[in-house]
This record gives C-alpha cells, sequence and structure tokens, in this order.
C-alpha cells in the first residue's frame, strides 16, 4: 500500500473529473459520497415510513402517493399485507444500515477523522474508496430487492428464523436471498471502513498527537469500528448459514430438518445490541465535539468519558438475550441478561451527565447545531430511560413486541442519527462545502423535527402500555385497539409533519452548497485541527503536518485574553 | 521496509500501517469462524447419536494428509519470508512457488475428497453434520482460494522481479494469512474429522 500512498501524496498532475469525483481516494469526497448516499436512502426510508404510517391509520385505503406502485406490489395505492411487511422490514434495514452507520461513521468519520489527527489522508486510500463503493452496491441490491418476483424481504429487519430460513412462509423468494446478499456487501464495507479508521487513528497521529489529546469524535469512531468488528463476525456466519438453508435446502435453521431458529436470534441480537452502539456512539462523538465549542467550557471529564464508552462497548457483548425474554430461549437466563442490562446504563449515565455538566456555568450559544447537539441529548434520555423498561424481564414480558419497544428504540436512534447528525452537519458543513448553513431555516428545522418527533413516538409508547403490537398490519382487526384508532391517526399526522419538515433540510442544504454565506475558515472558533486549513482543503490535507500542543477542548484558559486555544498553536492566538 | 521512511515523516508510532491493516482484517476473520465454530460446536453438544453416525463417514486418513501439506506449506511460508529478510531473492522464488504448489494440492485433495464423499450419497442435505462440514470446509477452501491467487500474484511478482525493491513486504501480509487460514484448519480437522 506505501507505495501508492507515495504517488497519491506527490501528486501535482490535474486529476481526471473521474478520479477526483467519483473514484476519489481522497478521504473527504469519500465521506460526502457517504453522505448522499445516506441522505438518499433516508428519503426511501422516510417514504416507507409514511407508508406505513397512513395504513395504520386508515387501514387498507388509498395511500396519497402511492398510487405509482404497480400490482401486484400495491393496488391503486391501497398497500396489501405482503408490502406492508416488506416496508417495515426495508425501513428497518435501510434505516439502521443504509443511513445511521453511512452517514454517522462514514460520512462524518470518513471526512473527520484524518483532519482531527492531522494526516494526509486514512492509511488505506484505495481500500477506503473501495468501501464506499461496496456501499453503493450494497444500496443498489437492496433497492433492486423490491423490484424481484416476490418482492423484498418481509421476515422483519431482524429475519427471525424460521421466517427467514424458507420461502414458504412469507412468499419471498430472492427479494430475501438479496437482503442477505445486500447487508453482506454492507458489513464488508464497514469492515473495509473500520480497518481504515482503526490503523489511520494508530498509525498517523501527528507529532504531539497523544491517545489522550484525541477529539472524542475519533475515539468514538475508533470504539464503534472494535465493537462492529468484533460483535459482526458469527453473524455473518450466521448469514451464510441462512443463505444455505434458502438456496441449497439446508435445515440449520429450519426445526423439521433438526436445525435451531432460536440460535438465529442469539447471533442476530449478539451483533444487534453491539450494532446500536456502533451507531450511537459516533453521534455522541459529534455531540462531544459540539457542547464544548458552544458552551466555550472544556468537555466535563474527557477521560472518564473514554473509558464509560469503553465499558459499555464491552458491556454490550453481555446483554442480547434481552431481546429474547418472551422467545421461548432458558428462562433461567432472563435474570442474568436482565442485570447486565441495567449495568450497562451506567456508563451512558455518567456520558449524559458529562455533557449537562460539560453545559453547567458555560456561556452557551443557541446556534443551529448547539441546538440540534441539545435535542439529541433530551430526547435520547426519554430513550435510554425506556430501555431499562425493556430490559428487566418482568416489564419487558408485559411490553415486548408492543409499540412501546417500537417507540424506545426510536428515541434512541432517531436523535441520534438524526438529531445528531444533523447537528454535525450543520456544524461541518463550513468545513465540507465552504459556505455557512441558514441559521433561521436551520432553526426552524430543528423545531420542527424535534416537536413532530415526539409527537410522533410518545403517544406510540401509550400505544404499545395499551397492548397495540408492532408489525400489526391493520389494528381495526381487534376490537380492544379500536378505541385507540385516534392516536394512531395524531401519530400519523405528526410523522407528516415530520417528514414535511424535511423538506426545510433538503432546501437548506442544497440552497447553502451554492449560495450560502462564505464561511471562514474557523467560524465557531474551534480548537480541533480540521479548523485549522482552509476551504478548499488540499487531497493531501495539510501544507506541513501540524504539530499538537494541546488537548482538543481548551476553551477560556484562565489568563487567556482569547476563549479558545487551538490544538496546533503553542501560544494563545493573537487574533483574539 | 520500504516506502516505510515516507510514511514515518508524519507518523505517531513506527507500526507500519499495512501490517496493523492485516492485523485487524485478521481479528474480524477471527469473528467470522469463531462465531462459525462456536455455532457448530453447539449443534454438536445438543444433538446425540445420530451426529456421530454421520461424522464417522469422513475420512481421518484424508484429513490427516491434508493438514500435513497445510502446515508444510506455512513452513515455506515463513522459509519465504525468511529469505526475503535475507535478500535472497532465488530462494524466495522458490518457498513462494512450494508454497502455491501445496496451497493447489489441498485444494485438489480437497476436490477429490468432496466428490468421493458426494460418490457415496453424503451431500449437504444429509443431515446437520454433513452441512456443517461442507459450510465449514467450503468456506475455509475459499479462503485457501484468495491465499492462492494472493501468494501466485507475488510469485509472478517474484519471477519477473519486480516484487523488488517496493512490494517484498507483502510477502509478510501475504504469509500471515496464509498461518491465520492454516490456523483454521487446525480447528477445524478434529472437530469435523474427530468429532464421532
Ligand atoms: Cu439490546
Amino acid at each position: 500500500m506505501t507505495e501508492q500512498k507515495n504517488a497519491e501524496n506527490g501528486h501535482s498532475e490535474e486529476l481526471s473529473f473521474w478520479r477526483k469525483y467519483v473514484f476519489s481516494t481522497d478521504h473527504k469526497v469519500v465521506g460526502k459520497q457517504y453522505l448522499f448516499i445516506a441522505l438518499f436512502m433516508a428519503i426511501l426510508g422516510g417514504v416507507m415510513a409514511y407508508y406505513m404510517r397512513w395504513q395504520l391509520a386508515w387501514p387498507e385505503t388509498a395511500v396519497p402517493g402511492a398510487g405509482w406502485i404497480p400490482e401486484p406490489t400495491a393496488f391503486g395505492g391501497i398497500i396489501p399485507p405482503e408490502f406492508y411487511n416488506a416496508l417495515t422490514t426495508m425501513h428497518g434495514t435501510i434505516m439502521v444500515f443504509f443511513v445511521g452507520m453511512p452517514f454517522l461513521l462514514g460520512a462524518f468519520g470518513n471526512f473527520l477523522l484524518p483532519l482531527m489527527i492531522g494526516a494526509k489522508d486514512m492509511a488505506f486510500p484505495r481500500l477506503n474508496m473501495m468501501s464506499v463503493w461496496t456501499l453503493f452496491l450494497a444500496s443498489l441490491v437492496m433497492i433492486a430487492s423490491f423490484f424481484v418476483e416476490g418482492g423484498a424481504a418481509s421476515a422483519g429487519w431482524t429475519g427471525y428464523a424460521p421466517l427467514s430460513a424458507d420461502p414458504i412462509h412469507t412468499g419471498v423468494t430472492w427479494g430475501l436471498n438479496l437482503w442477505i446478499l445486500g447487508l453482506a456487501l454492507e458489513f464488508t464495507s464497514f469492515l473495509m471502513g473500520g480497518i481504515n479508521f482503526l490503523t489511520t487513528t494508530i498509525t498517523m497521529r501527528a507529532p504531539g498527537m497523544t491517545m489522550y489529546r484525541l477529539p472524542l469524535m475519533v475515539w468514538m469512531q475508533i470504539t464503534a469500528a472494535v465493537i462492529f468488528m468484533l460483535s459482526v463476525g458469527p453473524l455473518i456466519a450466521g448469514a451464510i448459514l441462512l443463505l444455505l438453508d434458502r438456496t441449497v435446502g439446508t435445515g440449520f435453521f429450519i426445526p423439521e430438518l433438526g436445525g435451531d431458529p432460536l440460535l438465529w436470534q442469539h447471533l442476530f441480537w449478539f451483533f444487534g445490541h453491539p450494532e446500536v452502539y456502533v451507531v450511537l456512539l459516533p453521534g455522541f462523538g459529534a455531540i462531544m465535539e459540539i457542547l464544548p465549542v458552544f458552551s466555550r467550557k472544556p468537555i466535563f471529564a474527557y477521560k472518564t468519558i473514554i473509558w464509560s464508552t469503553i465499558i459499555a462497548g464491552a458491556l454490550s457483548f453481555l446483554v442480547w438475550a434481552h431481546h429474547m425474554f418472551v422467545s421461548g430461549m432458558d428462562p433461567r437466563l432472563a435474570m442474568p441478561f436482565s442485570i447486565t442490562t441495567i449495568l450497562i446504563s451506567v456508563p451512558f449515565a455518567v456520558v449524559i451527565f458529562a455533557f449537562m455538566a460539560t453545559l453547567w456555568g458555560g456561556s452557551i450559544r443557541f446556534t443551529t447545531p448547539m441546538l440540534f447537539a441539545l435535542g439529541t441529548v433530551m430526547t435520547f434520555i426519554v430513550g435510554g430511560a425506556t430501555g431499562i423498561f425493556n430490559g428487566s424481564a418482568p416489564v419487558d414480558i408485559f411490553i415486548h413486541d408492543t409499540h412501546f419497544v417500537v417507540a424506545h428504540f426510536h428515541f434512541t436512534l432517531f436523535p441520534d442519527v438524526f438529531l445528531g447528525g444533523f447537528a454535525a452537519l450543520y456544524f461541518w458543513f463550513p468545513k465540507m462545502f465552504g459556505r455557512m448553513m441558514n441559521e433561521t431555516l436551520g432553526k426552524i428545522h430543528f423545531w420542527v423535527t424535534t416537536i413532530a418527533f415526539n409527537a410522533v413516538f410518545i403517544p406510540m409508547f401509550v400505544l404499545g402500555l395499551g397492548g397495540s403490537m408492532r408489525r400489526v398490519y391493520n389494528p381495526l382487526q381487534y376490537d380492544f385497539l379500536k378505541p385507540m384508532q385516534g392516536i394512531n391517526e395524531f401519530i400519523t399526522y405528526a410523522a407528516i409533519v415530520l417528514l414535511l419538515g424535511q423538506f426545510i433540510f433538503m432546501f437548506n442544504f442544497f440552497w447553502s452548497m451554492f449560495k450560502g454565506k462564505k464561511a471562514e475558515r474557523n467560524p465557531w472558533n474551534a480548537t480541533t485541527l480540521e479548523w485549522s486549513v482552509s476551504y478548499p482543503i488540499p487531497h493531501d490535507n495539510f501544507a506541513t503536518i501540524p504539530t499538537v500542543y494541546h488537548g482538543p477542548y481548551e476553551y477560556s484558559l484562565p489568563g487567556n485574553k482569547s476563549d479558545w486555544q487551538p490544538q496546533h498553536e503553542e501560544n494563545e492566538p493573537v487574533s483574539g | 521496509m520500504s516506502g516505510a521512511t515516507t510514511v514515518s515523516e508524519y507518523q505517531a508510532t513506527h507500526t507500519v500501517p499495512g501490517r496493523m491493516g492485516i492485523w485487524w482484517f485478521l481479528a474480524s476473520e477471527i469473528m467470522v469462524f469463531g462465531g462459525f465454530l462456536a455455532i457448530y460446536i453447539l449443534y454438536r453438544m445438543a444433538s446425540g447419536g445420530a451426529w456421530a453416525e454421520m461424522a464417522n463417514h469422513v475420512s481421518a486418513p484424508i484429513g490427516t494428509f491434508n493438514t500435513i501439506i497445510l502446515l508444510t506449506s506455512s513452513l515455506t511460508m515463513v522459509k519465504a519470508f525468511e529469505a526475503i529478510d535475507n535478500e535472497k531473492r532465488k530462494q524466495a522464488t522458490n518457498f513462494l512457488l512450494i508454497t502455491v504448489i501445496l496451497g493447489l494440492a489441498f485444494l485438489g485433495v480437497k476436490a477429490f475428497e468432496y466428490s468421493s464423499e458426494i460418490a457415496l450419497g453424503f451431500t449437504p442435505l444429509s443431515g446437520t453434520f454433513w452441512a456443517f462440514y461442507y459450510a465449514l470446509t467450503g468456506l475455509h477452501g475459499l479462503h485457501i482460494v484468495a491465499g492462492v491467487i494472493f501468494n501466485a500474484s507475488l510469485l509472478v511478482m517474484a519471477m519477473k522481479g519486480t516484487l523488488w525493491p517496493n512490494t517484498q513486504h507483502r510477502v509478510e501480509y501475504a504469509g500471515l494469512y496464509w498461518h491465520f487460514v492454516d490456523i483454521v484448519w487446525i480447528f477445524l480437522f478434529p472437530l469435523l474429522y474427530l468429532s464421532y
């Protein structure tokens, strides 16, 4: 790899359009490519959510905007049960693997990590390019799965066997095979990315950039990379077996053939729980950069945050069966997994308290990124707290597979992926595109998104406690759910507002990219290295590699005239 | 290690990125095979006499023979790396050649084994043991194929002389991978061939 790196570092010749913007090895271009894939897939996932919400509020009526879908997938906009199942499955799959991961790890990890550590690029630029194109291919496979005979995967985003193991249960044939293939490609993409993140951070930090001077965003990215790498392997093995069951006719997960369907659940959640932290940590990493900047205070308990997240990452391998309390596994496992689940909330509570302590006594500036960052923390607390309900076996047995659970995980993932992701995007947009996003539109976007989000998911807790089952196609089929139909309609109105509110963002995003106010080099007066280079950042980032003298969050140091101390400047900046 | 000087101009540590990348890659591979073997062992423990009956039909002598082939190839790979380190190009090329031949021999023996088993009616559909047998050895076999291709590409470069002076460190990376595949087989052999 090293020889090609030399060639790339010593580039002076003009690169062709294709090498510069399409098959680029520049981590900044790769990061932006991840960003666009994530935003595109988010639109798909959002439209699917809209179709599902309409069906739940006004079952089996024509969905406005679904008339174009050909038969037999839908019938003049009316969504049949088979398509509804595919929608729930693919919404989950797309939002977690094709939005959450590309947005937070792919886009911001790639764009920021080399800049933040003071490196000229990733350790393996070509592997980096391959990782984004592998994800692109994976996305195409996932989209294609809608158009094959039998439709897209419809065994739930968790793909539980035996539902997923034999096509006779769902009628889905190639759709689910492509689902497995698409996920396999996605896993490959992020394994390649993770190898790059880890190797780059360990071997290519600028002089003076010790591990304890790394911005927390970098720590969160590499912790997430390790967690992903260690959790996904057994699921890859399981996915091979599932594919063999479906194509060759083996019976690894089919009870009639001597298989064990429960094993799939173990494999899925051994990966699935760590996976939520893979998505969560980089989102939190963005928050950890933004809170100090707009509080003008050092982050509270820097090392404690690092070790809390590492402990949480380690514990995340010991909690998976809290998803399986009613699955028929040995009930003696319920107690230990309840205990580990309650334990894992401790390190996260520590991190949340560190966020609050960072704000305490700071001079807070309510910019758009700061609003989104604060919104992330506030909404995540609800998600985290309700997780303790789900994780305690006695409570979970009552609320399992109800909309309570759906509300819970949306209260963890939505704030993280979207509120946290938007916070990051508004914050680093000037570094990515050289212009500022519009603050007024940004603030409107924030309030619409946050209020509508809460209006969708707080009532959903009530729905779940009332016994409403998740994945149910038509709630009106059940007499005991009929009195709660008004809640379903309210949720759908709120969801439509939530989705429409994103047009504000899309307009702001594209308008600002071309017409926004030109950004200064360091518009937020931040300390970390990415703010030391001017837009457009050259392919090799730094003309000379900076030397790092300070930790990442030296704001409002006593005795300094200016209230920030860039990491790469030995003394306080003169242009205070 | 060529190229290392340009890298170290701005490097925080003296670890070569390529070597570290391979180690992280192997870490993720360990989790794939580790998970796979854990699944296998769980099924083995949960099943009774039928398993032993099925597992009795694999050929331990052929398995042993293939184990010896693979272990020898690991040794020749080490020798190739050693020769690279000592700047003995001819010797390095020869050892790479032997390694590639032994890798192909392993695949040949495995193909013969598969075909004789299928001829006897033992297919992936002949029960859980056989399904695992084909899945595990198949995945391992694909790793061997990848390793042989990588080693062969290095061999071609060595014969043309283009391996030096910039890419000879890849022999080390190929070696790390090849040893890993070898170690996986060390686990597979007793678990599959001696599981009755
Ligand atoms: Cu969990």
